[in-house]
């Protein structure tokens, strides 16, 4: 085990992780990165022909020369309806590598066939995000290296910055050419955005493209471009298109997180929000809150410059109402969503590069208003925990998460407690993000704004004379001790490492231990 | 004698709790649970706790809880035990932390909030949505073989669960069967209770005899109001009667489904077959000084129809309407809330008073017009319902002119 140290929110994190050397986060902005972006190998246009498929994923990966402890790439788009990382281990395993490092932008449920490869040896480990199933096995000691998780901004940052170098990348494509330009937008297996691959596409030492829908060149429009494409390959299907995008996203019926809901519209309206940009999700409470704030903006007469999406039905009718200017996708999560990405130009895609990249010139993030996200955990000094449970269990990854709470007020929003669980901890069981980032809690049982973010004491004087129902954090804490009582501390071994977080630059804000059940 | 007894649900919130005799002389528990590895050391002591409270010995428990809270699982306990061992006495209560304020005969009760008795899940948050009243309901939600663990757990939650500024009502069985659930009600601070099928005056006077016996001998000296329920042909016809059988009848209710069966009548969106049952309601209950509360809208998904029909009760003369879900709330409250034009009308008619008794003039008059005394009742009224409302007054008081 390599040496801990402690960082700037006072958590233990190796100085090493899988042989590489890292640094111990240090506040929120403090960190200043030094050097070059990486870059890919230089290549000639005369090595590629005018069609540059291959039979099947196994000659594409012997074409790219793929070896033994090689870092793959992939996004995530295809979601929980994957159907490429399981046969693309299969056609490893099948010709003989072993160790291979997989580094996809998230893994899903669907991906559950993957323990059998890290189990043979065939994966060595994961870096990325990692939910379910895998997120299980890995807490129970069972991955070989340390997962590292990071951030959608952060993945795009450590490709940049070659923290985490991509021998291969392969990019899933719902429509191609053979040249290799790509789109997301349309296809049997259409999923919307791609932005995903644009670090593997930019970045990978050999991309392959992999589709189930091939196009007459010119494959338009090209958000993946065939000049970053060394081979294109063909699959029957990429995809179940039922699992990469619900065919309408449904509100939720819930009463708690509907009247959690209208409170983040009133805390919104109220804090002087309505009306300028803000990330949109998916999450139940955010698509809920998002219609309620869509009932007031139209209500007001008023227009919000734009969105960033996750795009749904709820936005694109705000988008095709005139409620807002326009929709910046990172990610399409709905039938709907794909339509209007295709058709409506002021509907775009976007990628983590220019949604989220911190090692940028700039990025969208901080440039909306509000973000309504979720969290499993969240503590009395409003750090927050989006990866484990309080059991120590890894079971989400983050997601754009970190990356969305650079705006004006990010809003953690959901119901007190989970069953008999509370969420408001006296201490958050892994650290996914800074207290100071922040700017306000929001349950069925009072809102608590944070007044140590730069702007908590703006919206508490803003919301002085509102009747929300203000609390401190303090308070959420007493409530739920008084109805859930006092959890029993998680069975973590502390001497066991299994994974490490991420924060947004690239240092490390925490870690993730064993789990002995 | 059983040799093993269960009780509870497998559902959200709620728990399966199995007991069986001749286990060891202390009592073994083992404990499944979804939020085991958080909370199955505490599962298992409440559970020891409240055996060891009503003095059972020898038994052994299996429970497969779904994250209950700990009201719930001592009350599927002690349910269990209680069917295992029928002749047990002794009641294990949770510790108190809702709030046991009194309620005033006439306060304003626009909106009440089923809840069905057995299912502990719904009542957790049900103070939050600001239901003028919740109803925990043993009658018409619970299956007659879980008559016995609902009134446990009702019990329980009327001690556990914060109900905020609701009303806590309970509707028990009907009489004279329904008057067993009573002991476990009473000394608990119920607000309301609610007798359901009442068809007589007598049947108001039994529950209100039962329920001061009870009161009485527990030293509970907070009021304890009835609404009966007029749910039959017999029932409606002696609204008065009902509704004037004890001072402690503070509203009679009107219930539609079981009326429409009772008549022989279809049931219709616009309530034709009810209409004359519901005035009847109306006038029986301004007859006798109380409230009259009009039945349940069933339809959740409809929210212009509950709108329509909640009008309609109000231009009927209703004072109060029921709610099956808390999205109704909202609704039914907006619905009541007098309208603008309204309050600031009242609000002259009410100038108009004092600038009457001011100078000694025995007419009241608005310019040129004499306003009559059911308009000044009208008006002090709708004033009064607008104050407790939470209405700021002063923002839509008239101009001078």
């Amino acid at each position: 085990m390599a040496d801990m140290v402690s960082n700037a929110v006072e958590r233990l994190v190796p100085t090493e992780v899988n042989g590489k050397p890292q640094v111990p986060f240090q506040g929120a902005g403090k960190y200043e990165p030094t050097g070059r972006k990486a870059a890919p190998p230089i290549r000639a246009c005369h090595h590629y022909g005018l069609d540059k498929r291959v039979g099947d994923l196994r000659a594409a990966l012997e074409k790219v020369g793929l070896r033994d402890g090689m870092t793959i790439g992939m996004h995530h788009h295809m979601r929980n309806g994957d159907m490429v990382a399981v046969a693309l281990f299969d056609a490893i395993a099948s010709m003989g590598i072993k160790d291979i490092v997989f580094a996809p932008s998230a893994v899903f449920p669907c991906h559950e066939p993957l323990i059998q490869h890290l189990e043979s040896g065939v994966i060595h480990h994961i870096e990325g995000s990692m939910n379910g199933p895998i997120g299980k096995y890995a807490s129970e000691g069972h991955m070989r290296g340390l997962g590292v998780l990071r951030s959608h901004g952060g993945r795009y940052q450590a490709i940049q910055d070659g923290d985490l170098h991509i021998d291969v990348g392969i990019i899933p494509a719902p429509s191609a050419d053979r040249m290799g330009n790509a789109t997301g937008a349309y296809g049997p297996s259409a999923c919307g955005s791609l932005g995903f691959a644009l670090a593997d596409s930019e970045y990978a030492d050999q991309v392959i493209v992999v589709t189930d829908h091939l196009v007459e060149v010119p494959c338009l429009p090209w958000e993946i471009q065939g000049m970053n494409v060394d081979v294109v390959v063909e699959m029957e299907k990429i995809g179940d298109p039922a699992k990469i995008v619900s065919g309408t996203t449904r509100l939720t019926k819930s009463p708690t997180r509907l009247l959690i809901a209208q409170y983040v519209a009133d805390f919104i309206e109220a804090a002087g929000f309505l009306g300028k940009p803000f990330q949109a999700g998916a999450g139940g409470i955010s698509l809920a809150a998002l219609s309620f704030i869509a009932d007031r903006m139209r209500e007001r007469g008023l227009k919000a410059p734009f969105a960033r999406g996750g795009s749904t039905k709820v936005l694109v009718d705000m988008l095709e109402e005139g409620l807002i200017g326009a929709i910046l996708d990172g990610q399409t999560f709905d039938l709907d969503g794909v339509r209007s990405i295709g058709q409506n130009p002021r509907h775009v895609p976007t990628t983590p590069f220019t949604s989220y990249n911190y090692h940028g010139k700039g990025n969208w993030a901080p440039y909306v208003a509000t973000a309504v996200l979720g969290a499993t955990e969240v503590d009395i000094n409003f750090q927050a925990n989006v990866v484990t449970h309080s059991d120590g269990y890894l079971l989400h990854g983050i997601g754009g998460w970190q990356n969305t709470l650079f705006g004006e007020c990010s809003i953690l929003a959901f119901p007190l407690f989970r069953g008999r669980i509370p969420i408001v901890m006296e201490q958050v069981t892994t650290v996914c993000a800074p207290g100071e980032l922040i700017g306000a809690v929001i349950t069925e049982r009072g809102i608590a704004v944070n007044p140590k973010h730069r702007n908590g004491p703006m919206i508490l004087d803003r919301l002085k004379g509102s009747d929300l129902p203000l609390v401190t954090i303090e308070e959420l804490y007493d409530i739920g001790r008084k109805m859930c009582g006092a959890p029993q501390p998680p069975r973590t071994d502390r001497e066991h490492p299994i994974a490490v977080i991420k924060w947004v630059d690239g240092t490390l804000i925490d870690t993730v231990y064993k789990v002995n059940y | 004698m059983p040799h093993q007894a269960s009780a509870g649900r497998e559902a959200k919130a709620d728990l399966v709790v199995t007991l069986h005799a001749e286990g060891p002389p202390e009592n073994e528990i083992r404990v499944e649970s979804s939020a085991g590895r958080l909370f199955g050391d505490r599962i298992r002591e409440v559970a020891d706790t409240t055996l060891r409270i009503l003095g059972v010995k020898n038994t052994s428990v299996e429970i497969r809880d779904r994250a209950a809270f700990d009201w719930t699982i001592m009350a599927r306990v002690e349910a269990a035990a209680k069917r295992l061992y029928p002749n047990l006495e002794g009641e294990a209560l949770p510790e108190r932390v809702s709030e046991t304020r009194p309620t005033l005969r006439d306060r304003m009760r626009r909106s009440r909030l089923y809840l069905p008795g057995n299912n502990p899940d719904l009542m957790q948050n049900a103070g939050l949505f600001q239901p003028d009243g919740v109803i925990l309901d043993l009658e018409d939600s619970v299956a007659p073989a879980e008559k016995d663990a609902a009134r446990i757990l009702v019990r329980n939650a009327l001690r556990a669960v914060d109900f905020g500024d609701a009303e806590r009502m309970v509707r028990i069985n009907p009489t004279p069967s329904g008057l067993q659930d009573l002991p476990a009600l009473i000394p608990q601070h119920v607000n309301m209770i609610l007798v359901p099928k009442a068809e007589s005056g007598s049947d108001i006077t039994e529950a209100a005899n039962a329920i001061n016996q009870i009161a009485t001998r527990v030293g509970m000296t907070d009021p304890i109001w009835l609404m009966p329920i007029l749910e039959s042909a017999k029932g409606i016809w002696l609204a008065y009667e009902i509704a004037s059988a004890s001072e402690q009848v503070a509203a009679i209710a009107f219930g539609a489904e079981d009326f429409t069966r009772d008549v022989q009548a279809e049931r219709t969106v616009e309530g034709r077959e009810s209409f004359v049952a519901r005035s009847m309601v109306v006038l029986g209950a301004r007859a006798a000084g109380v409230q009259p509360i009009d039945t349940v809208f069933s339809d959740v998904e409809n929210e212009e129809g509950l709108r329509a029909s909640t009008t309609e009760a109000i231009s009927l003369g209703f004072e109060g309407k029921g709610c099956i879900h808390p999205r109704q709330i909202k609704v039914i409250h907006e619905t009541f809330r007098p309208a603008d034009a309204d309050i600031t009308y009242a609000l002259r008619v009410k100038a108009a008073m004092e600038e009457a008794e001011r100078t000694g003039s025995g007419v009241i008059s608005l310019g040129t017009k004499m306003v009559d005394p059911p308009v000044v009742a009208r008006a002090l009224r709708t004033l009064r319902v607008a104050e407790e409302m939470g209405i700021d007054c002063s923002a839509l008081a008239p101009k001078q002119d």
